[in-house]
């Protein structure tokens, strides 16, 4: 049982993350169709920011809670300037071009950028300067950290605050509209290119604050670290539906947690015919099953035409 | 021998290119050799031939740290070679060293290691894993280049019959073996978890691991895997924790073993921790920092303080490059080796001095270096380390008893072949 519940407190970590970077995804994609390759590589950079940062910072003697988040404030901003560029660079003047263009321009950002963050911070892993005094506490048998804590909470923080914006401001509604449809919302007097725009900058922001959360959890932060974690949360969005906010968030939660139960308990139970080097195959199977029963994932309410 | 037909122009180039790349300002000497075609009487001056010796180590990736010290190893050696103004058949040789980059991948090994057969290398010191040295023997044992690997451990590298494969230090069967006989034996563990990467390395050294504590009398509790790109291995931690262990071993590089360590800590797992050559390195101290405390590791090799001759080493090493992390002895002996071989052969063609390579009977900085017939070496040590205030602290060492107990004899016999 505990074990149970310690592998649900792992996933849960795991899945908060998944689910801020999934969101990213899913609000891009809800509004222009396009699947934003260059985002994990946005979260690296976030990271690698904040470690410039707080590297930079830590002989200064500020509190070390203050550096943490002078170092994340600085990485959201940066990377919400990066995903404005992205946008304004890459994406825009390829709007109207056919959908599989600007796939591969996503995808071309984001070996532009793993290249640029090798030149910048280097081929080797960098250790992320523990800026938190680690506590770890237990209950029930399963022990976490206050890391893990306060990614969690964040994370919901951050999650009410996105849906509170979608759902009750002005831009929110501008954003819904664009999503439903461009042209006509264009009609109705949205500026479509400031809600593309601001897409881009909310989740790039988002992204920040997930690298962040990456990096004092694990420690270490790498200029491949973006690829994987922006493929399962990929993964994550459309397991949710992608385009779909709720789903963004719940299929990086699921996603986390069915990782972390598989990890523990695929060797068991099938007699270690499969082990735990299944881990990620495990997940993926997940996905494809979701996708056979319900092909726009769980919370997704669009058809197939735009996908 | 094609290089004799180099006209006397380009050898006086090459010379005075050779001296502005060493940063000396022999000048005086540099042209001495070129006006003396002209003066008849004077002794026929030394014509000179460029040979290339490959390496090759992932430079990019998780673990570019170490194949960059497998480069350092061998670039110092290379220099040191060159100073020496070696003769072979007549010609002065100057080494060149060709590093490549494989990314610890073993698709790339390979291409890299047939554009080193391009690039007609007279031999080869790599890879740095098993995964990609194995791949790339046959492309070197086809082009009968010999290759000596100084870190990869697997011991499938040397089994697969060819001719041209070497390595300078001991294998897997040796290390493995004295890992899980010093967990059961030493350590008094009677549970014990085992994790690998799945790389060729890492679970070679794992299976080797698990069949010793075995015998040795311990049940393994927990067989885990991960990749050798993961940095969340929490869920695999907590399955181990379940089990209980006394000691959990990992087949695995120090970039998984980094942050590994840290995660163990935080859940709490009292298990001491064991790995292999590849989390053997200064690195894993600092990826994992104060969580790296206590650990125990093996390098395939004697320490580098216990090296015969290897005080030279360290100091040179340390003055040009910096820290050693593993294996950049081992690269340095293995190119000393290849030209020992050369030496001996009078030949620089791969086809008259192989056969000498497999002869080779050398005194370098990490002991006296024979091979058997597969090209393993004879009597190659392990030594158990175990981390304490963010140091590698010597336990002991096992096996390549001939070399240390020879070594405070040897090494003064081998200091002047060491300043030659």
């Amino acid at each position: 049982m505990d074990t149970l519940l310690q592998q649900l407190i792992n996933g849960l970590t795991l899945g908060a993350v998944y689910a801020l970077v999934a969101l990213g995804y899913t609000m891009v994609y809800g509004i222009i169709g396009l699947i934003n390759f260059a985002h994990g590589e946005v979260v690296m950079i976030g990271t690698m920011v904040a470690f410039t940062v707080i590297v930079s910072l830590a002989g200064s003697g500020m509190p070390p809670l203050l550096i943490l988040s002078v170092g994340l404030l600085i990485a959201v901003v940066a990377c919400m300037v990066l995903g404005w560029g992205l946008e304004r660079v890459a994406y825009r003047p390829l709007r109207h071009a056919p959908r599989l263009t600007p796939l591969i321009t996503a995808i071309g950002m984001s070996i532009v950028l793993q290249n640029v963050a090798m030149i910048i911070w280097g081929r080797n892993y960098i250790t992320f300067p523990p800026m938190i005094d680690k506590r770890i506490y237990e209950v029930g048998g399963a022990s976490f950290t206050n890391v893990q804590v306060a990614i969690v909470v964040l994370a919901a923080l951050v999650m009410i605050g996105l849906t509170y914006l979608v759902q009750r401001t002005r831009m929110g509604m501008a954003m819904r509209a664009t999503a439903q449809n461009q042209h006509v919302a264009l009609l109705m007097g949205v500026d479509i290119d400031r809600v593309i725009a601001m897409a881009f900058i909310i989740g790039s922001a988002l992204g920040a604050l997930a690298g962040c959360m990456v990096g004092s959890y694990y420690e270490i932060a790498h200029y491949q670290m973006g690829f994987m974690l922006g493929l399962k949360a990929f993964t994550a969005a459309v397991l949710g539906g992608i385009g779909n906010m709720a789903g963004a968030m719940a299929g990086g939660l699921l996603l986390g947690i069915i990782e972390a139960l598989g990890a523990g308990y695929i060797g068991d139970l099938t007699g270690n015919f499969l082990g735990s080097h299944y881990q990620d195959i495990f997940a993926f199977m997940v996905l494809i099953i979701v996708l056979m029963f319900r092909p726009s994932g769980l919370f997704g309410e669009r058809t197939g035409d735009r996908a | 021998m094609k290089h004799a037909h180099i006209p006397g122009v380009l050898v006086a180039l090459a010379a005075s290119v050779a001296m502005i790349g060493c940063g000396k300002k022999e000048e005086p000497k540099a042209a001495a050799p070129a006006p003396a075609p002209a003066a008849a009487p004077a002794p026929a001056p030394k014509p000179e031939i460029v040979v290339k010796i490959g390496h090759v180590a992932p430079l990019t990736g998780p673990i570019a740290h170490l194949g960059k010290d497998n480069e350092n190893g061998a670039r110092l050696a290379v220099d040191d070679a060159n100073a020496k103004k070696l003769e072979i058949d007549g010609k002065i040789v100057k080494f060149e060293l060709l590093g490549e980059d494989d990314q610890a991948d073993p698709k790339t090994g390979t291409v890299v290691a047939q554009k080193l057969v391009d690039a007609k290398v007279a031999g080869v010191v790599g890879h740095l894993n098993s995964g990609t040295t194995i791949p790339a023997s046959a492309i070197y044992n086809q082009a009968g280049l010999p290759q000596i690997s100084p870190s990869a451990t697997n011991p499938k590298y040397t089994q697969q019959g060819f001719n041209t494969t070497f390595r300078v230090m001991a294998n897997d069967i040796q290390q493995g073996s004295v890992v899980g006989t010093y967990a059961v034996k030493d350590m008094g563990a009677k549970k014990v978890a085992i994790i690998d990467d799945r790389t060729a390395y890492g679970q070679g050294l794992a299976d080797e691991v698990e069949k010793a504590a075995k015998a040795a009398g311990a049940t393994i509790v927990a067989r885990e895997f991960t990749t050798d790109k993961a940095t969340d291995f929490k869920a695999i931690l907590t399955k181990i924790k379940a089990k209980n262990p006394d000691v959990i071993f990992l087949g695995g590089m120090d970039a998984v073993g980094g942050p590994m360590l840290k995660q163990i800590k935080e859940l709490g797992i009292k298990a001491k921790f064991t790995t292999g050559d590849g989390g053997c390195s200064p690195e894993l101290i600092k990826l994992a920092g104060a969580a790296s405390e206590g650990v125990i590791c093996t390098q395939a090799g004697l320490p580098v303080d216990k090296l015969p001759n290897g005080q030279k080493f360290v100091e040179d090493f340390t003055k040009k490059y910096g820290q050693i992390q593993i294996y950049s002895p081992y690269s340095y002996d293995a190119v000393m080796v290849l030209v020992d071989a050369m030496k001996r052969a009078n030949s620089v063609d791969p086809v008259k001095y192989l056969p000498e390579v497999g002869k080779t009977a050398y005194d370098g900085v990490t002991g006296k270096v024979e091979f058997d017939e597969k090209g393993d070496i004879k009597n190659g040590a392990i030594t158990v380390f175990v981390i304490q205030e963010g140091k590698l602290v010597t336990l002991k060492s096992e096996g390549g008893t001939a070399a240390a107990a020879a070594a405070p004899a040897a090494a003064p016999a081998a200091a002047p072949e060491a300043k030659k």
